[in-house]
């Protein structure tokens, strides 16, 4: 359904508070209809560029285009972008059915089309008959879905999720992921989440950008960022990670574990590969190439999988079998080149 | 009854409890008995008194000083004191009003200073309050002389004659009332505003919410704590204020506060004084009354 020129693009947005850069010149188009997930460290300007989104702060620099309509200048109230605040910032005054009427009543819709969509509106989010109730009286996932259904009632173009998670308990938070992620599906809408939980941002995304320090160090889908990451950041941020520096010389990767075959030559020198910890084949018997010897130092039980620990080289490797082994066993550790990421520094 | 307890963190009986509590709380107790509920007493007693050929109390009892305070003279019905009595809660709700719309840009403007130099403002409002009333009300009679400026300028703009100061008048009265009172509203209403949650008038702003509905649904329910103890601590002193009336108004602008000191002064009718103070009082109370609901409501809506 994407058409040429819709979507959300931001063009080179830049915004400095004193002398750092809080975002620093970024450009990304946002397609129609798309999750998109601005994921990064607390202080990488992720909530400061999604305020700029919103119109509740102005960039230094940039311009902001939604659906080929140039909205840089306009305030928030003139931006059809909705926004769920991370405290959800219900009116504690106004009951459920007020809160979410709210933005229908600002714009002085007839009663009749406001009872009809507030209702749907409460059906859609399962709110049931919480219309009489207040926000105090209500749980934390339920205040959740009514920001939403504040937010979402108003048809915005562009719907942007500030941290709305962070307040919920682990487990209703990993239910609520899968239900956002479900909810944008069914309605299409363009959702922008911005968020520091790497779990949520794979869950829920079409596309993430993961940020630091003000830029965007990469972009792409939630499995190319976590497969193909571009840098230490990105692969110690996103997941675990076994970084092994090294020297490539001669077509052979030279580490202080041994020499291993890449699947493309890296453009440097000396510098840092990645494996994740699930990819790395733990047997019994030599494999062909890019094998090591090694020892389990440490084991981690993580219920559904487990962490061993070797040495040398402390190299992790995730596993729901091998159940067997214990510290001080030896193994052959498999490092597959299709599996070692060359990092760009 | 000697139940053991612990009570904040204190292994107690309950019987000492009580005990102390009794103890602590006595004191206090008698001191509002002595100054406070008796001589209360006293006045409504006294209302209901008469007023002797020399100004002396009469200890006869009747309803005669209400019905006078009604309006029921010897010259038949008059609305004189009615109209005083009006007329105060009037000038204590206007005076009111008018300090509670310039508390809030004040306020928000205080609020909005870095925290180094908020209490330089802070200080500036309160300053006022370490100067004598009366000297500050004298201090107007300056500011509004006829040679002065501000009188000059009302003479060229017509509103008054050449050579005239601008008191005694209900604009010098409503002059000095806010500026004694406005202190009183915006303290209190700053500490609200301070803890002010910001991003309820983001999230009204992102719900295309107007100004006025902004103000409605994201200022005002989280300042009104702050903005009701303003409010009363202004509007009942306001209401039986007699020093800038009586300065700033004269003759010509006479309030409750200023008509029961001329029964306690000059007149030397104790009992009518009384009785107009009983007046006032249950119109306080009654305005009170009124506002609390008006506030309880707001707070549903």
């Amino acid at each position: 359904m994407t058409t040429q020129g819709m979507g959300l693009h931001l063009q080179g947005i830049h915004k400095t508070y004193g002398k750092t850069a809080a975002v620093n010149n970024i450009s990304i188009e946002i397609r129609s209809g798309e999750f998109f997930t601005l994921l990064g460290p607390s202080g990488c300007g992720k909530t400061t560029l999604l305020r700029m989104i919103a119109g509740m702060e102005l960039q230094d620099s940039g311009r902001i285009i939604l659906d080929g309509r140039d909205i840089t200048r306009l305030p928030a109230i003139k931006r059809q972008i909705n926004t769920v605040f991370q405290s959800y910032a219900l009116f504690p005054h106004l009951n459920i059915f007020e809160n979410i009427a709210f933005g229908l009543r600002s714009r002085k819709l007839p009663e009749n089309e406001i009872n009809q969509r507030v209702a749907q509106s409460m059906d859609m989010l399962e709110l049931g008959n919480m219309k009489n109730r207040f926000p105090h009286q209500l749980s934390g996932g339920q205040n959740q879905r009514v920001a939403l259904a504040r937010a979402l009632i108003n048809e915005p173009k562009v719907l942007l999720l500030d941290e709305p998670m962070s307040a919920l308990d682990a487990k209703l938070r990993a239910q609520v992921q899968v239900e956002l992620r479900r909810l944008q599906q069914k309605l299409h809408q363009t959702f922008i989440l911005v968020t520091h939980d790497q779990d949520e941002a794979l869950v829920v995304s079409d596309r993430v950008a993961v940020m630091r320090e003000g830029q965007i160090i990469q972009f792409g889908t939630p499995e190319q960022v976590y497969d193909a990451p571009k840098n230490k950041f990105v692969a110690e941020f996103l997941g675990a990670a076994n970084l092994i520096p090294g020297r490539f010389e001669n077509g052979l990767f030279h580490t202080d574990i041994g020499s291993f075959v890449l699947s493309k030559p890296p453009a440097w020198n000396q510098g840092l590969v990645a494996i994740r910890p699930e990819w790395i084949t733990v047997s019994e018997t030599q494999p062909a190439q890019n094998g090591i010897r090694a020892k389990v130092s440490e084991i981690i039980y993580r219920g559904t999988s487990r962490d061993l620990w070797f040495e040398p080289g402390r190299i992790r490797v995730r596993s729901s079998t091998y159940k067997h082994f214990s510290i001080g066993d030896e193994a052959w550790l498999e490092f597959a080149p299709s599996e070692l990421v060359v990092l760009d520094e | 009854m000697n139940k053991l307890m612990i009570w904040y963190g204190e292994l107690l009986t309950q019987k000492n409890l009580i005990k102390r509590g009794a103890l602590f709380l006595t004191p206090g107790m008698l001191w509002l008995m002595i100054f406070l509920i008796l001589p209360g007493l006293i006045l409504v007693l006294v209302s209901f008194a008469g007023r002797g050929s020399y100004g002396e109390l009469v200890w006869e009892f009747s309803l005669e000083n209400y019905s006078r305070l009604m309006g029921f003279g010897v010259f038949g019905w008059t609305p004189d004191y009615i109209v005083i009595l009006l007329r105060s809660a009037w000038v204590a709700i206007v005076t009111t009003g008018i300090s509670v719309l310039l508390s809030y840009p004040l306020c928000f403007f205080i609020a909005g200073k870095p925290k180094r130099t908020r209490f330089l403002w802070l200080t500036l409002v309160i300053i006022p309050f370490w100067t004598n009333m009366v000297i500050r009300t004298y201090s107007w009679f300056l500011i509004l002389a006829p040679e002065l400026p501000l009188a000059k300028l009302a003479a060229w703009l017509k509103i008054i004659s050449p050579g005239m100061a601008l008191y005694p008048s209900a604009f010098a009265v409503y002059l000095g009332m806010v500026s004694m009172f406005l202190p009183f509203v915006a303290l209190p209403l700053f500490s609200s505003v301070e803890r002010l949650d910001w991003t309820l008038v983001e999230a009204a702003q992102d719900l295309y919410a107007s100004n006025f509905r902004i103000f409605m649904h994201a200022i005002l329910p989280q300042t009104l704590p702050g903005l009701s103890v303003g409010v009363i601590l202004t509007f009942v002193p306001a209401m039986g204020m007699f020093v800038v009336p009586d300065l700033l108004g004269g003759a010509k602008y006479m309030l409750v506060g200023n008509l029961i000191q001329q029964q306690f002064g000059a007149s030397r009718d104790w009992a009518f004084g009384a009785a107009i103070s009983m007046g006032l009082m249950i119109l306080t109370l009654f305005s009170l009354y009124l506002y609390r609901k008006k506030i309880n409501n707001t707070e549903l809506i």
